[in-house]
This record gives C-alpha cells, structure tokens and sequence, in this order.
C-alpha cells in the first residue's frame, strides 16, 4: 500500500500524537479488511507532531465517537484521488458502548450484557458521564 | 412508567403534593387502611438494610397491600449467577410494585429498564437514597411547618453521605436557603455539588471544621455518621469519627426551635443525652418515613394505572 495516496477513503487527520493506536481500536478499524495505515509522529507546522490514520476503502464509519476524544482531528473524505469532503466529528449526545465506565461501584461493572452508556454532559468541555451512576468518564 | 430512582425524578410541586398526601395519612389513618388492598409490593433488598426494608413493608400493611422479598443477596438468586435484568423480569410478574435496595450504584436504571412495574430506588450504594431525601423534607416540614427560609447545617461525613448530597438538591429548589457546611477537611462535600448546584443557583454557603462555633446561628441541623466502611484505613476512621459527636454542652448554645435530623442508625455522633431534648426530631423523622413511603407507594401506583 503507497500510505502517501489513497484511491477511495478516508484520511483521518490531525490526531494528538500518540492517540492513533486509541482511535484505531474505538474505530473497531481491526474489524475491516482493507488496508489501513497508521502514521505515527508526523511532522506537523501546527501541533509539532501528530498521528494520521488512513484507510483505503469507503466503509460506513460512525467518525462522531472521535468527538469524545478530541473535536479537532479532521476527516478527510477521498474519491477517486481528490479530497471530496472534509470535516470534524461532531459530539455526540449519547456513546453507546464506546467508553466504559471506570466507576467499580456501578452496576456496569457486574451486570452482564449490559450497554455502556454515556450521556453528554457539557458541550464545551466535551465531559460525559456513565447514565448509570453518574460519574464523569 | 413513573420511577423513583433520583429525587430529580419528582417536580417540586410533585414533592410538596406528597407532603400534602403524607400529612393527611398521619392526620387519618384509617382513610388509607384498603387503599392498596390485592396490591403487592416486592422487596428486593440485595444488600441488607432492615430499617428501611421494614419501613417500606410497614408502609404498604398500613395500606392494605401485601409484601413479599428477600433481605440479602445470599437469599437472592444473583448468588447463583442470575443478572439484575432477569431478576426483575421474573419478580415483576409476581408484584406490583418494587422497593429495590442494591449495592451498586445506578442498578436502579437497570431495573426500571427490565421492570413492567414501577420501581422505588431504597438506595444503590453511595448513589441515590430518593426515599430518605423525601423524608427528610416531611419531618421538617412537619417540624417547622415550611421548607423554605432557613439557614441549614449539614454535619459529618459530607464527602460520601449521599443523604446530605440529594438534601442539598432538594433544599435548592426552595427560597432562601443557606447551608453551613461542617465536616473535617478530609471528608468536604464534592466539588461538583458546589459547581453544580450551589454556585449555579448562587446559594449562599460556608465551610467550617467546626460545630461548635456555628450552631447557634442554624435553624436545622443534619448530622451525619461517618461511616467505617467509607475508610480504607482504621486509623484515619479513628480519628475522625468522635470529632463532631453533638452532646447537650453544644446544644446550649443552639437556637430554641433548632431541628435536629440524623438518618439513622447513629452511632455516636449524637450522644443520647439529647434523645429527650424536644429539638431531636430523629426519632419522629423515622416515622415519618413511613408514611412517606406510603404516599410514594400511592402516587406511583396511581401514575401507572393511567
Ligand atoms: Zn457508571
């Protein structure tokens, strides 16, 4: 795979450094069967380093779980050769077995089966917390 | 379905209506006595705690109802591995209504999703205890004849006492009220009820160490017992726990219609001398506790007949 280029797909953008290996996995981009790449410690003007994912083929992705990381990775949408869209997850009001909680407390910790849920709690510091037992995640 | 898993889940003027229903069962009894009559309340108590389990089986006989239940897990079928959804798939079948105690924080969400019936959140862990909140409000208002204008100190373990956290929500919704905050350094309220509710609704507070120095300007005071299992360590349990013991030399300087609260069961931060003193309501608040659960069990019964 050329990881300069992509045919058809996506280039996710301007990821805090160190955070690829994170958003591969809330992604779930291990479940595709095309080419992925992740680049790590890319030299940017802006943030000094970052991490860039590409994936060569246009799956339907729900990119809005990247919200709850961080609001300002870019996605680029690619269509034969040539940037087509771009734009920024959005946050969700609801992430719905994204994050776990992390509260031993709650009765996710026990309960089998059921969901993980967090409910957005405040739009500017993109803070969530567990619909069961409230604490931030 | 109408629950009760948070006070949240009741309006103000929901709140002040159940006050207005529990007045009038103390006042006529025997008006209530069939009103539940072939009605059955299910006690789910994953986690003992015989006072308030009593308290709701007592409320529902007073109603004519019937009560069935377990006391604690090992009695229950989660020992044998069952989640809390199928549990309350099956009990809701056999019961009307459910008083759920669980130790982990939030079950009740989990039962009201599972459950054809309503739910009552009795407590789940250190989370929410809506009952308690509830009944704290009727006692002072029975005590004090209104729920709003009062300087209200709130005393102990105020870090993990979800007693006084679901208090101070409660209390904020009514005019003019201000909170004395006492407890050791260690064991403050937290900084989210203080974001969240006191300085959003600018309500009036101040933080103190010490009781002494402030019970004479309080006209409600909520003691609290700084509960062992809170600690990770015996000797830091040690240390605090006699720090803010109220004994009838702090209460000589206390205002002559002072209200005394505790939740109950103490151990001793209210030493007994004071039990005769007619400003100790703790008492008379757990009674009132059950008729409170008595006009929650009504109103909630009543919201889903509809
Ligand atoms: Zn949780």
């Amino acid at each position: 795979m050329n990881i300069d280029s992509i045919k058809n797909g996506y280039v996710i953008d301007h990821i805090s450094a160190g955070q690829a290996m994170k958003i591969y996995e809330y992604l779930k981009l291990g479940e595709l069967d095309c080419q992925v790449a992740i680049i790590k410690n890319a030299r940017s003007t802006k943030m000094g380093k970052k991490d860039i994912i590409k994936i060569d083929k246009k799956v339907d992705i729900d990119f809005d779980v990247l919200g709850y990381i961080d609001p300002n990775i870019t996605i680029n949408v690619i269509e034969n050769d040539k940037k087509v869209d771009k734009f920024h997850p959005e946050l969700k009001e609801e992430l719905v077995d994204i994050v776990k909680c992390k509260n031993p407390r709650c009765i996710t910790s026990v309960e089998r089966g059921l969901k993980h849920i967090c409910i957005l709690k405040d739009k500017k510091t993109a803070k969530y917390r567990c619909k069961y037992c409230d604490s931030e995640v | 379905m109408k629950n009760l898993i948070g006070i949240e889940d009741f309006s103000k003027e929901e709140i002040n209506e159940l006050i207005k229903v529990s007045k009038d069962i103390i006042s006529n009894k025997e008006k209530y006595l069939e009103k539940c009559k072939g009605k059955i309340l299910a006690t789910l108590f994953f986690e003992p705690s015989t006072r308030t389990r009593l308290s709701f089986e007592s409320a529902m006989l007073s109603l004519g109802g019937s009560v069935l239940g377990f006391s604690s897990a090992d009695s229950s079928s989660t020992q044998k591995g069952e989640t809390l959804a199928d549990t309350i798939k099956v009990v809701s079948g056999y019961s009307d209504i459910i008083a759920m105690r669980h130790p982990k924080e939030g079950a009740p969400i989990v039962a009201a999703n599972n459950s054809s019936v309503p739910i009552i959140n009795a407590g789940d862990g250190g989370h929410n205890h809506p009952t308690q909140t509830l009944l704290d409000l009727l006692t002072i208002y029975q005590e004090k004849g209104r729920l709003d204008n009062y300087t209200v100190g709130l005393c102990g373990d105020l870090k993990f006492g979800r007693t006084v956290h679901s208090l101070i929500v409660a209390l904020s919704r009514y005019e003019n009220i201000k909170f004395v905050l006492i407890s050791p350094n260690e064991l403050k309220i937290p900084e989210y009820l203080k974001q969240d509710i006191l300085d959003k609704k600018n309500i009036e507070y101040i933080e103190t160490e010490n009781l002494e120095e402030c019970i004479n300007k309080l006209d409600i005071l909520y003691m609290t017992r700084v509960q062992k299992e809170r600690f990770l360590n015996e000797e830091e349990y040690v240390r605090l726990k006699d720090v803010y013991i109220l004994d009838k030399q702090k209460l000589e300087k206390a205002k002559e219609d002072l209200c005394i609260l505790h939740p109950l069961p103490r151990v001793n931060e209210i030493s007994t001398e004071i039990d005769d003193d007619p400003r100790a309501a703790y008492f008379r608040q757990a009674e009132y506790g059950k008729y409170m659960r008595m006009a929650i069990i009504l109103k909630l019964l009543k919201e889903n007949e509809k």
